[in-house]
């Protein structure tokens, strides 16, 4: 006879619950509200005491339709959803689109607007990776590293709003260049962000590095193999932490990034504490790309001019009627896009972001798809997991960076 | 306490890495399998292939055995008007070599179905999921074919094109006010059916 337990709605069937001669062996179920998924994932769990013999994530409850909506606007309108999808790395997410789209356009940014997009991408790294070592830090028992680190976040949100008007979605990349110029003194404030930046970096890493339980939380937990990770399409920090060198940024240079000198850091036993590591020295990388693209920053344009992409200058519209033509037909109906399909892959915090574009020739998409980071690295988790304790399981969660606006989309 | 960070050269050079992959290995490919595969031109850097369904699977075992070990994504496109009208887009890439390529299969709306590729690489368990949710494609021997993203007991595949952007009940006619979210009934006790507004309003139909 097997037992049935009430609770509240659910029905529990004792039985099957145990297992014959293995111990006993539970289902249980994490989130998808649980503080330290990161947002909306559940994980089922089953464990045989503290063990976990298989994790099963269960992703979707952030599910916005982004993808859909895409389609219904036009391939500017389309860039403001798109960057919700990873909300901690908006711009990350702009570039990519608009990388895609000029793909397609065969068209290039002049040097200004490409300057500047990799000196704001690379900032929005540091934030993102701030986010992650903040909540992480928070995750494992240290509150203070959450403060410092939304510290840092908060200077560079500041930096954000400065030149683009919004903290947490900018929308600031346009298809052919940037929506409007820095501010003047924004050269100034970033120099001052960097100045101060290695010195508020190595506070944290004093709270972290010699810190006992960090250190036995993290060492060894959560190893993930080289040759798994690829196939599982684990890609980004997680991936360079198992000791695969794979940066798109090296791999397939876009938006000028070969131009610029930097290293990428690769782990080698690939467990939460290399990806630890290798975002923390990631950090310092892109330190050095925004020192590099502040050099370089020179006065010019920030658009191509073309007319039939471009908005045309205000002061042109009080005399000029082409241009007023030109200003109506881009903000009513848009652009065309030549009919073709084009996938552009940058490297996102996350990991590699894909963006597969098709046009039909129209003003509006035809489809966009979002190749996600996260969602592939979610699905690694699992094997991460193996054999862990319940306790790793926050450990492992945590050390992946899942943002779930991309995963669920 | 020793760092295991290390900086060893990364893999670089992916555009040369095209060129030689649309030298040797594609024509290795075509070669190999004459029917039902074929270069699609294209002006872009990676190279696409179109694949007939019953041939993705030997395609992909060929690719595998020749370094393609990553499965980067599988997505789903609606051609609508088109026949065939589906197609699913894969894109393979070789590390270190760092090839890519991109494989187009047309499915057709009477059968939508494919075979699966997850036992090859599993990163497609996931991805392939999506697809099915989103646009309706099965995949023949997916080990867990469910729904992903929406609950289990949706109704429809809403990246298709002729599934309405407000969901279904966008289809179904009424007064403007019933149609419309805002206007549904709000506070309990509101009669069901009752659209929440002044009955001049609701009542004055469209």
């Amino acid at each position: 006879m097997s037992r049935i337990v009430r609770s509240g709605q659910y029905e529990l069937n004792v039985e099957e619950l145990k297992v014959g001669g293995e111990g006993d062996r539970m289902t249980l179920s994490v989130g998808p509200h649980h503080p330290s998924t990161h947002g909306v994932l559940r994980m089922i769990l089953e464990i045989e005491g503290e063990r976990i013999v298989k994790a099963t994530p269960e992703i979707g409850f952030l599910h916005t339709g982004i993808e859909k909506h895409a389609e219904h606007l036009t391939w500017t309108q389309a860039i403001t959803v798109l960057d919700r999808m990873d909300y901690l790395a908006p711009l990350s997410n702009n570039l990519g689109y608009v990388l895609a789209v000029e793909k397609l356009l065969g068209i290039e940014p002049p040097p200004r607007a490409k300057t500047v997009r990799i000196l704001l991408t690379e900032l929005q790294r540091i934030a993102s990776h701030c986010i992650w070592l903040g909540t992480t830090a928070l995750d494992i028992g240290s509150q203070s590293v959450l403060m410092y680190a939304f510290n840092i976040r908060e200077q560079i949100l500041d930096l954000f709003e400065e030149a683009t008007g919004a903290r947490m979605n900018p929308s600031y990349f346009r298809v052919g260049g940037l929506a409007n110029d820095l501010p003047n003194g924004f050269e100034d404030m970033v120099r001052r962000f960097l100045d101060e930046f290695p010195e508020r970096l190595r506070e944290i890493r004093t709270i972290l590095d010699k810190n006992p339980i960090w250190l036995d939380r993290l060492r060894g937990v959560g190893v993930l193999k080289p040759d798994q990770a690829l196939a599982l399409g684990v890609t980004g920090p997680n991936l360079r932490a198992s000791g695969v060198p794979y940066d798109v940024r090296k791999a397939y240079p876009y938006a000028g990034y070969d131009e610029y000198e930097f290293d990428v850091p690769v782990g080698e036993s690939g467990d939460c504490y290399d990806r630890y590591l290798v975002r923390v020295h990631e950090m310092m990388e892109s330190h050095r790309i925004c020192r590099q693209a502040l050099e370089r920053l020179e006065p010019g344009p920030v658009m191509v001019d073309d007319r039939k992409i471009a908005l045309p200058p205000k002061e042109e519209l009080r005399h000029s009627m082409e241009a007023l033509i030109h200003h109506f037909k881009l903000v009513s109906y848009g652009f065309d896009v030549p009919a073709g399909e084009a996938y552009q892959a940058i490297e996102s915090p996350r990991g590699e972001i894909g963006f597969y574009v098709v046009s039909n020739g129209k003003n509006k998409p035809w489809r966009v798809r979002v190749r996600g980071p996260a969602f592939f690295n979610v699905f690694a988790m699992p094997v991460m997991m193996e054999g862990a304790l319940l306790a790793d399981m926050v450990a492992v969660i945590a050390s992946v960076d899942p943002v779930f606006g991309e995963v669920d989309r | 306490m020793t760092a295991t960070v290390r900086f060893p050269q990364p893999y670089t050079g992916g555009a040369a890495a095209q060129e030689a992959m649309r030298q040797t290995l594609l024509p290795a490919l075509l070669e190999r399998f004459p029917e039902g595969v074929e270069e699609l031109p294209t002006p872009f850097d990676i190279a696409q292939l179109k694949v007939m369904p019953d041939k993705l699977r030997d395609v992909c075992v060929f690719l595998k055995e020749h370094g393609f070990n990553v499965l980067m994504d599988v997505a789903g496109v609606d051609y609508l008007p088109r026949t065939p009208r589906f197609e699913v887009v894969y894109h393979l890439v070789a590390l270190p070599s760092l090839w890519r390529l991109r494989l187009r299969v047309p499915v057709d709306e009477s059968h939508p179905e494919v075979p699966t590729v997850s036992d090859l690489w599993p990163s497609a368990n996931p991805a392939e999921r999506e697809v099915w949710d989103l646009f309706g494609i099965r995949f023949a021997g997916h080990p867990n074919l469910t729904r992903i993203l929406l609950p289990d007991d949706w109704v429809g595949h809403p990246l298709r094109k002729d599934y309405p952007l407000r969901g279904e009940r966008e289809k179904a006619m009424g007064p403007a006010a019933e149609r419309n979210w805002y206007h549904a009934p709000k506070r309990p006790g509101d009669a069901p059916g009752s659209t929440g507004l002044p009955r001049s309003v609701s009542e004055g139909g469209d």
